[in-house]
């Protein structure tokens, strides 16, 4: 390993130590995720008023836009840590790479489901084949690739090798993704958040929008450490640690 | 309280809309906890198994 990795960080990378790690963190990371979520749905679905133009129906953006996002940025997680498993083969990094794809399709469903729910009274129709829609359900089918590629295999890591180039070969749709609605003519509105300037939305609807993206992100965190130990277990599951693991809640019900 | 269920006329669309939000994130939180309970039953089954056989080339049978 090289010297400018810190020691902790590369001790992290044993899957023992991850395991622990990841089973004391995932309770706080989901305690939080619930906290920011129940906020944000109150400032969404109380606090917020109507809009002037799409009356309650534009609430629905307060999962779908943050769903979006996570989908997105699942992505792009999981494409850095595919090519992290495929340069340096870390067994934590193909866990990472391969457990957050499930997390990111389930987003870019209900992002899928909640757009189409909210397409149908605003634009009059459920789907449309413009680039904004299509390129989402690419994402979607891309995950669901790098998930069927990922079973495909005999050999769990060598289908987890296939599955990460492929998962980083996908990564051209994510920009295609968020600049559709720039490059192409489309029904869906434009960005209304943006990172540099002012966003064309008003406080009152910013904020629960924001934290909602908060608790999406510390929810994925609590879902990937849970994943990722389910999948360390199988992956080592020749060895003591997992052995220790398994006779020590040998008490049915008892959860560590 | 009736107000805010209607949501202005759009609850058709609203309120499933939050259900397949928390469906979908629910059934994402729980397989794989799941999938971890079933993996350690097995492996402890296994692990008995493996013990008994230890156990049983260890000591012989009497009347064999």
């Amino acid at each position: 390993m090289s010297k400018w990795i810190p020691l902790w960080l590369h001790k992290l990378g044993s899957p023992p130590i991850f395991y622990r790690f990841a089973g004391t963190l995932r309770p706080w990371f989901l305690g939080l995720a619930l906290v920011a979520g129940a906020v944000a749905l109150y400032g969404g679905l109380v606090l917020a008023p109507a809009d002037y133009q799409q009356g309650d129906a534009y609430r629905i953006i307060f999962i779908h836009v943050p769903s979006a996002w996570m989908g997105l940025f699942i992505y792009g997680v999981m494409a850095v840590a595919s090519f992290v498993a495929l340069v340096w083969r870390i067994k934590l990094a193909e866990a990472v790479a391969m457990e957050s794809a499930p997390i990111g399709a389930a987003f870019t469903f209900i992002t899928l489901v909640t757009g189409s729910l909210w397409g149908k009274p605003m634009w009059g129709t459920w789907w449309t084949w413009d680039a904004r829609l299509t390129s989402e359900l690419v994402l979607l089918f891309l995950y669901l690739g790098v998930i069927g590629l990922y079973h495909a295999f005999e050999d769990r890591r060598q289908g987890a090798r296939a599955a990460a180039f492929l998962a980083i070969i996908g990564i051209i749709n994510v920009p295609i993704v968020h600049f559709s609605v720039n490059w192409w003519n489309t029904l869906h509105q434009g960005s209304t958040v943006r990172i540099l300037g002012p966003s064309k939305i008003s406080a009152s609807m910013l904020w629960p929008l924001l934290t909602m993206m908060v608790a999406t992100k510390l929810y994925y965190v609590a879902s990937l450490f849970g994943r990722v130990r389910a999948d360390l277990l199988e992956l080592e599951s020749g060895k003591d640690w997992v052995r220790r693991i398994a006779t020590e809640n040998s008490v049915p019900g008892e959860q560590a | 309280m009736s107000h805010f269920f209607a949501m202005g006329g759009y609850a058709a669309y609203v309120w499933p809309a939050y259900a397949v939000f928390f469906i979908v994130l629910l059934a994402d939180f729980v397989s794989p906890l799941l999938r971890r309970r079933r993996n350690l039953r097995e492996l402890r089954a296994r692990l008995a198994r493996q013990t008994a056989r230890q156990h049983r080339s260890a000591t012989p049978a009497v009347n064999s």
